[in-house]
């Protein structure tokens, strides 16, 4: 390795990848610390974007722990908590990787390597669940339905949500059935046609006096979306032109579409950096089995990618804070 | 490296220890939601004042700790902490205030 790195021996200010050094900062550590500026920058960008749009609809943007409401395997309303073990997940892989950089500090190699595959389950994990959550939010779990002016209506009973799936009984009339490019016209697809159909979900609510349309609009004064009665919702009703089951980049079931494009955007921008980091770890990891680290007599790039690995963590506890608390 | 080679194990827990319990308070109380936080408080609700202090103890916790930054050189550490902070601050105030603005103008021209 000397070869590689040059050692000023003369020249006690200069700064050329090893010796002296501004800030008593090796050159990697800095460079990574001023990426990491870089990047909280680019985060924070998203996330106050984030902050513009909703208080542009502050009255009518979707309340989080009702979109978030799920844990796997278990049936029923948890709103936060699968976050929740989210961020432990994320957190104790913090640690795990703050305790691999201590141990690389004593120079013990066999606990800085059992720390890094500690650390490498723990992102790894965290991205399966991340995908969990994504794939339960694109699904959808009510169903609602979408005026000709883009407003979303929902459907409560009793003050609580209800699925589309529970109530709309009548039979589909309009005898749509989705079209691909094996059939009909040849070689045009077409974006998926929903479970039900205007008509059908219209007919099943006036059908159920017990259904009642819930809009977008929030109350400010007790922070809960406004149940409409039988006769104005019947009224809206009149306006709907699509039913949405699920969310994407151009309709949320959950409210406004808004809520649905920061969602993708900055948890999944968020879901590269940790996959990114994995990567970058596992490197590192097979590093530090070779005994590259031991031979160079520092466990550097242990540290430095702890710090990316570290800063991961960081922005998950903002994006926690702003997405899901706030 | 200039910096002592002890083990700060300990502390290491200690700190997710904090970490932890922050994140359950938080957890329970976006779980609750008690209605006199939730409901009032200067600008917006009470309960978010508590989440927002809350998320920067745990950043500070992270920050300092984990990624040692209370270890680094004094005015290293300002370089990062203070462009970060500012520039930060900044672009959400103008942003917020933004948003605000548009919310003001926008929302007496929608029907709900």
């Amino acid at each position: 390795m000397e070869a590689n790195i040059a050692v000023p021996t003369e020249e006690k200010g200069k700064w050329d990848g090893g010796g002296p050094k501004p800030f008593n900062a090796s050159y990697g550590k800095m460079m990574m610390w001023f990426f990491i500026l870089s990047d909280a920058l680019t985060f924070s960008g998203f996330l106050a974007a984030y902050g513009l749009t909703r208080f542009k609809f502050i009255n009518s943007w979707p309340i989080a722990d009702e979109v978030f409401t799920h844990v796997p395997f278990v049936h029923g309303d948890f709103p936060m908590i699968y976050v929740a073990i989210m961020t432990f997940i994320l957190i104790f892989s913090s640690v795990t990787m703050v305790l691999a950089v201590d141990a690389g500090h004593q120079m013990k190699k066999s606990k800085v390597t059992w720390y890094m595959f500690a650390t490498i389950l723990g992102g790894i994990i965290f991205v399966g669940s991340q995908a969990w959550e994504w794939n339960t939010f694109i699904n959808g779990t009510y169903g609602a339905v979408k005026t000709t002016e883009g407003k979303v209506l929902q459907f409560v009973k009793d003050g609580k949500q209800i699925s589309l799936a529970d109530f709309v009984t009548e039979p589909r009339t309009d005898g749509r059935i989705q079209h691909t490019r094996k059939n009909g016209l040849w070689f045009e697809g077409e974006g998926t046609v929903q479970n039900y159909s205007v008509a059908q979900v219209l007919k099943s609510y006036n059908a159920n006096p017990d259904i009642q349309v819930r809009t977008e609009f929030i109350d400010l004064d007790k922070k809960q979306k406004t149940i409409l009665s039988r006769e104005e919702g019947a009224l809206r009703l009149a306006e709907v032109k699509t039913v949405i089951e699920g969310a994407n980049l151009q309709a949320n079931e959950y409210g406004n579409t808004s809520f649905s494009d920061f969602f993708f955007f900055i948890t999944g921008f968020h879901g590269f950096h940790v996959v990114s980091g994995i990567v970058i770890n596992i490197i590192i990891f097979f590093n530090v089995i070779l005994g590259t680290y031991e031979k160079r007599g520092n466990y550097e790039m242990v540290e430095k990618v702890g710090l990316y690995w570290h800063f991961v963590d960081l922005v998950w506890v903002f994006v926690f804070t702003f997405f899901y608390l706030v | 490296m200039a910096q002592a080679h002890e083990s700060n194990t300990k502390r290491i827990w200690i700190v997710f220890g904090i970490l932890s319990v922050i994140t359950l308070v938080e957890v329970y109380l976006g779980i609750i939601k008690p209605e006199a936080l939730h409901l009032s408080g200067p600008g917006t609700s009470w309960l978010n004042w508590i989440f927002i202090i809350l998320t920067l103890a745990k950043a500070y916790g992270i920050a300092w700790v984990f990624m040692h930054l209370e270890g680094e050189n004094k005015w290293f550490r300002r370089s990062i902490v203070w462009s970060g902070v500012f520039l930060v601050s900044y672009l959400v105030t103008l942003l917020l205030i933004e948003g605000g603005y548009i919310f003001d103008t926008l929302s007496p021209l929608l029907r709900w």
